[in-house]
């Protein structure tokens, strides 16, 4: 399955508020090719959260159009999955009913017996490919954060996703288990080839997943600079001491102290 | 677990050691037994008149469970109104709020008049006693998704029901049970109180007897079934609480 398309014209975002009006994101034109990874890197409250808000209709347009795969998004597209910062499992749910949800809700468990026995295996092989095999029945209070995380990620694979969109999904673990999703991230991207939208605050995070780094200016936000990252694939621990890995870095750190965003003083 | 069993034993011996003291203080004091009868004695005569204390507290029981019944009936459909409808919530809610700081027990007396000596005048006090704590508690629940799971579901594309079903009302069990909890302890109240005004049977109506004949050991005969009844229903509601919300509890470390 291949990856969507994307492209985005004159993207405009504006919030009303009681105290007036806030421009969360002005003139935004990206063409992110299918099944590119394609990472947002910016300053807190640069709208980047609300870039991926947009393509995930979760908010609506205040200007330009959205295309995927050449037509213009209207609400009910489907293919696309959504992983957010907090894994927002559902308490009540086990894992593996978690991981079933999406499907649950297109109704396509109840009647169909075969599709259930069917989706089950999917959901159980997804567990097993981030690790979790033998926590199916484990209800998500007895998970670490960043187990719970694999979850949420399962719950967005089910879908056979051809666009997945993370809002700052290692924001809340820590370091290490941040890197190690790092890894296991890459490995399924490489499996699926789908389109990655990956939000973040991280540069380093970014340049080391990604085919793209696009940088937004502070609000209201647009697209800064687009850089191209041009590391080999497979990566893995030794992309992180590749030179053109450092320079990449601070090509963008470079970027975000000439906006005033990064100051030593 | 050993943890849990070291606890509930410290409890009974605690409790064994209380009424141990208060029979001896009988003792010592020489305290006159129509004033403060001995454990003794009240057990003495619950077992002489046992058949008659279950006869008067089967007749408050089905009062007190028809009563939470019907607030459960009414108040978690009425909660989903008030959480779904503006008009409710803006207009009508504020006025149950209102309706609220009226004491209940205070309304016995008039809904005696109405709905006349029997059964039926005690359970609709024991109803509107414990609709309310229901009410506002299935309310609060109903209203506790946050953003996050409002946008997750959203990006699945969920309908209106199924936001309700699969989020908002499993998200709101843990508040609606623990207005259960209020309810069920303030539905023997309302029973008991409603008893108290006027009756010809339950234990409220077996208490007044009981005190107009000076009987204190039959008085305190019926507050012990009042505090069985009152504990075995609390203890009730908690254990299907458990059963049912099992993830609840739980990932709270336990009670």
């Amino acid at each position: 399955m291949a990856g969507k398309h994307i492209v985005i014209q004159d993207m405009e975002k504006v919030f009303k508020t009681r105290s007036g009006d806030i421009q969360a994101l002005t003139k935004v034109n990206l063409d992110i090719e299918a099944s590119s990874f394609v990472s947002i890197v910016g300053p807190s409250g640069c709208g980047k959260s609300t870039l991926m808000n947009l393509l995930a209709g979760l908010e609506t347009l205040s200007g330009g159009t959205i295309l995927m795969n050449g037509e213009v998004v209207n609400g009910s597209e489907t293919g696309n999955a959504v992983v957010f910062q907090k894994d927002v499992l559902l308490e009540w749910r086990t894992v593996i009913e978690n991981v079933l949800l999406p499907l649950e809700l297109k109704n396509i468990t109840w009647f169909d017996r075969k599709n259930k026995k069917t989706n089950l295996e999917m959901a159980k092989e997804l567990l097993h490919m981030v690790g979790l095999e033998g926590f199916e029945d484990k209800y998500p209070f007895e998970m670490s954060g960043g187990m719970r995380q694999r979850v949420a990620i399962c719950r967005g694979l089910i879908q056979s996703p051809t666009l997945l969109m993370m809002d700052e999904p290692f924001g809340a673990l820590d370091a290490l288990t941040r890197e190690q999703m790092m890894y296991d991230l890459l490995k399924i991207y490489g499996k699926f080839k789908f389109t990655v939208i990956f939000i973040t605050h991280s540069i380093e995070e970014a340049v080391f997943l990604s085919d793209r780094v696009i940088v937004m200016s502070p609000r209201p936000g647009s697209v800064l600079k687009d850089i191209k990252i041009d590391l080999d694939r497979p990566r893995g621990i030794n992309s992180r001491k590749d030179q053109r890995f450092i320079q990449y870095v601070d090509e963008i750190r470079g970027v975000f102290q000439s906006q005033g965003v990064l100051s030593e003083v | 677990m050993s943890n849990k069993m070291t606890r509930s034993l410290s409890v009974i011996l605690t409790l064994i050691g209380l009424i141990a003291l208060w029979e001896l203080l009988c003792w010592v004091l020489d305290i006159p037994k129509y004033l403060l009868p001995t454990p003794k004695d009240i057990i003495q005569r619950i077992f002489v008149d046992w058949s008659m204390l279950v006869r008067h507290s089967s007749v408050t029981l089905v009062e007190i469970f028809a009563g939470f019944g019907l607030s459960i009936i009414i108040g978690i459909p009425f909660a989903v109104v008030v959480v779904y409808s503006k008009y409710f919530s803006q207009a009508f809610f504020p006025i149950l709020i209102g309706l609220q700081c009226i004491p209940m027990v205070s309304l016995a007396p008039l809904l005696i008049v109405w709905f006349g000596f029997g059964m039926l005048s005690k359970v609709l006090i024991a109803f509107l006693i414990s609709f309310f704590p229901i009410l506002v508690n299935t309310i609060a629940g109903l209203k506790s998704m946050e953003k996050d799971m409002f946008m997750l579901s959203q990006s699945l594309r969920a309908n209106s029901m199924q936001v309700f079903l699969h989020f908002r009302l499993p998200k709101a069990l843990p508040s609606i049970f623990a207005g259960f909890k209020v309810g069920i302890t303030l539905a023997v109240v309302g029973a008991v109180v409603a008893e108290f005004v006027s009756s010809e049977r339950g234990l409220g109506y077996l208490q007044l007897i009981a005190s107009s004949q000076l009987d204190v050991t039959l008085q305190f005969c019926v507050i012990v079934a009042l505090a069985v009844i009152g504990l075995g229903l609390y203890n009730l509601v908690a254990l299907i609480e458990r059963i049912s919300i099992p993830w609840y509890k739980a990932s709270r470390g336990g009670e």
